[in-house]
């Protein structure tokens, strides 16, 4: 059991989580396992978000339990912090009143005690490692384009190297060549950090290109896991329909 | 339908709506020669409205109006409830911070005191000034039937100093500082910045609403002095140019009518109807929901429910000073 623990970095079993009458997740169970990219797909308005919100503890669950980096998450509360995930929101949550600069600064503010020069040097990397120009760090988040914003949004859920990342669609918005910068940005971190990254996307190219596994979720459920060859050949209806769809076998067509 | 050289959505929905209509009535019919473009409109509007949606129910009004008096007496248990959270919350914050001095957060504290203290002055002086020297000038105006000019500078220094000066100056900060309160809080609710702030481990109502309130607490206060001051001097001055009143008779009965007492009841009130017009500000801001309308009306709800509690307050204050004879 010990053993078992180790092993994965979240753990969900028998998950429920509704609002009011409708059940968005519906008796979910889910591991995810340390050190890999596990992407996860479902249709919109299927609860993705939902289920990310509830493992890192701002939504309430109705059932079942959590466990991250073998630690039971209490319901409905926030048990880490910034040392232990970074997040990435759907909307990038960026601070408004801080500027680029200031919002990667801010996990590092709240955790460390560093001088303001090697914290400005710290923000200055981070940023360009994501692919923004250090003249961006002034900019507050009103002047930034869709994209930017998701770009400072991963380089502040990345600010302390944090050992698990979730990631809300981040490249959705992105163009291709971006998208592209962006999975080989997140493969590189995984590597050379070990981190564990949760992605939510839908984004085909990502998912055969970066992702170790990937979970679909299909009315409320996890109808199949594991890694992309397995997914393709799955029998779900949804799953079949997702990766076989007109647009998904275009894709692929060109891509082969 | 040869002749047809332009077809929108519209005129199609209208050749299908004609085509069901004849079809229910018994007979047969069907389009013929329709050019070639506008085959996949045609099949594509022969699909649509086949449905109709449940008829949505609505109640009688009357059962709605009762239903809607109802809710809303069970919604005000919500809003005390909500309020009573957010106080507790508040005071646990307040606790923790003195506890541990350093988590206070004094570049918030200092901007917040800026904006809802220093800025505020003008208008507050400006508004207190000017109903200082109303009620003076009303005064002097009746009074003067009577002979009792004098009474005026009485009933001026009491009325401002002990309930006047801090109710208006209270009423407007609910208005410019409750309401930035409530927008600020729900636009960040809004944009899920107090969830990005919660996952970084750290508590959204220490580092958010903390230094709030209690720069609207030290602020009120001092805004009711300088206010209550101002009014003193509208007051005085429409004495001399309307009541021919010299500033020096003005300040002796001053100095008669009114005592330190006087003051002490007034500002005494403040740093309470700043807690209430905090904590109503800062919950409503944390119920804003995801859309626009929502953060609009929770800035209303703030704003007439902390202007209630203002007024509340301070009959509970006259009812309690009363009873100890102050
Ligand atoms: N706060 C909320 N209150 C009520 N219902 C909600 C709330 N948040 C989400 N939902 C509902 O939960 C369902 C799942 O939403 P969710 O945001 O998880 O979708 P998603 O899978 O992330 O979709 P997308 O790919 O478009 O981002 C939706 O039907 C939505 O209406
Ligand atoms: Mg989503």
């Amino acid at each position: 059991m010990q053993n078992m623990d180790g092993q994965f970095a979240i753990r969900v079993r028998d998950l429920v989580v509704g609002f009011g009458r409708n059940v968005v997740i519906d008796h979910l169970a889910l591991d995810v396992r340390r050190g890999e990219i596990l992407g996860l797909v479902g249709a919109s308005g299927g609860g993705k978000s939902v289920l990310m919100r509830t493992i890192i503890g701002l939504i309430p669950r109705r059932h079942g339990e959590i466990e991250i980096m073998g630690v039971a998450a209490g319901a409905g509360r926030i048990s880490g912090g910034a040392k232990q995930w970074g997040i990435l929101f759907q909307q990038g949550a960026l601070f408004s009143s801080l500027t680029v600069r200031q919002n990667v600064q801010f996990p590092l503010r709240e955790n460390l005690t560093l001088s303001e020069v090697l914290m400005d040097e710290i923000a200055i990397a981070k940023l360009e490692m994501v692919g923004l120009k250090p003249e961006d760090g002034d900019k507050f988040p009103s002047e930034l384009s869709g994209g930017m914003t998701k770009r400072v949004a991963l380089a502040r859920a990345l600010a302390l190297d944090p050992a698990i990342v979730f990631l809300d669609e981040p490249t959705s918005g992105l163009d291709p060549i971006a998208a592209g910068d962006f999975d080989v940005l997140i493969k590189t971190l995984q590597e050379t950090l070990g981190l564990t990254v949760f992605m939510v996307t839908h984004d085909l190219a990502s998912l055969n290109t970066v992702c170790d596994r990937v979970a679909a979720l299909a009315d409320g459920k996890i109808v199949a896991i594991g890694p992309m060859q397995d997914l393709l050949q799955s029998e779900h209806p949804w799953v079949r329909a997702y990766f076989h769809g007109k647009r998904s076998q275009m894709l692929q067509h060109q891509a082969s | 339908m040869a002749e047809v050289s332009e077809l929108d959505t519209l005129g199609a929905w209208l050749f299908e709506r004609i085509k069901r209509r004849i079809v229910l009535a018994g007979h047969r019919a069907d389009m013929i020669d329709v050019a070639a473009k506008y085959v996949n409109l045609i099949e594509e509007v022969r699909e649509v409205n086949r449905r109709k949606p449940e008829p949505r129910h609505e109640p009688n009004p009357l059962v709605g109006m009762i239903s809607e008096v109802g809710r809303s007496t069970i919604g005000a248990r919500e809003d005390i409830a909500v309020f009573l959270q957010m106080l507790g919350a508040f005071f646990v914050a307040l606790f923790g911070v003195l506890r541990r001095p350093r988590a206070l957060r004094v570049t918030s504290l200092v901007y917040q005191l800026y904006k809802v203290g220093w800025q505020a002055i003008p208008i507050i002086v400006l508004i207190t000034f000017l109903i200082g020297a109303i009620i003076a000038q009303q005064g002097i105006f009746h009074f003067r039937k009577f002979g009792a000019d004098s009474y005026v500078v009485d009933m001026v220094g009491i009325l401002v100093l002990r309930e006047l000066g801090v109710l208006i100056v209270a009423i407007m900060v609910a208005g410019r500082s409750g309401s930035a309160y409530t927008a600020e809080l729900g636009s960040m609710k809004m944009r899920e910045e107090i969830d990005a702030l919660s996952t970084m481990g750290l508590d959204p109502v220490e580092v958010l609403i903390l230094p709030r309130i209690i720069a609207l607490v030290c602020a009120l206060p001092i805004l009711s002095f300088i206010g209550s001051m101002a009014a003193l001097y509208g007051g005085g001055l429409v004495a001399q140019f309307y009541g021919g009143m010299g500033p020096a008779i003005f300040l002796a009965r001053l100095h008669e009518a009114v005592s330190i007492n006087s003051f002490e009841v007034g500002i005494i009130k403040a740093p309470f109807m700043a807690l209430a017009i905090g904590v109503v500000a800062c919950s409503e801001g944390l119920r804003v929901k995801g859309s626009a309308e929502s953060l609009g009306r929770q800035t209303t709800t703030s704003v007439v429910k902390s202007i209630f509690l203002v007024i509340v307050l301070d009959g509970l204050f006259a009812v309690f000073f009363a009873s100890v004879g102050m």
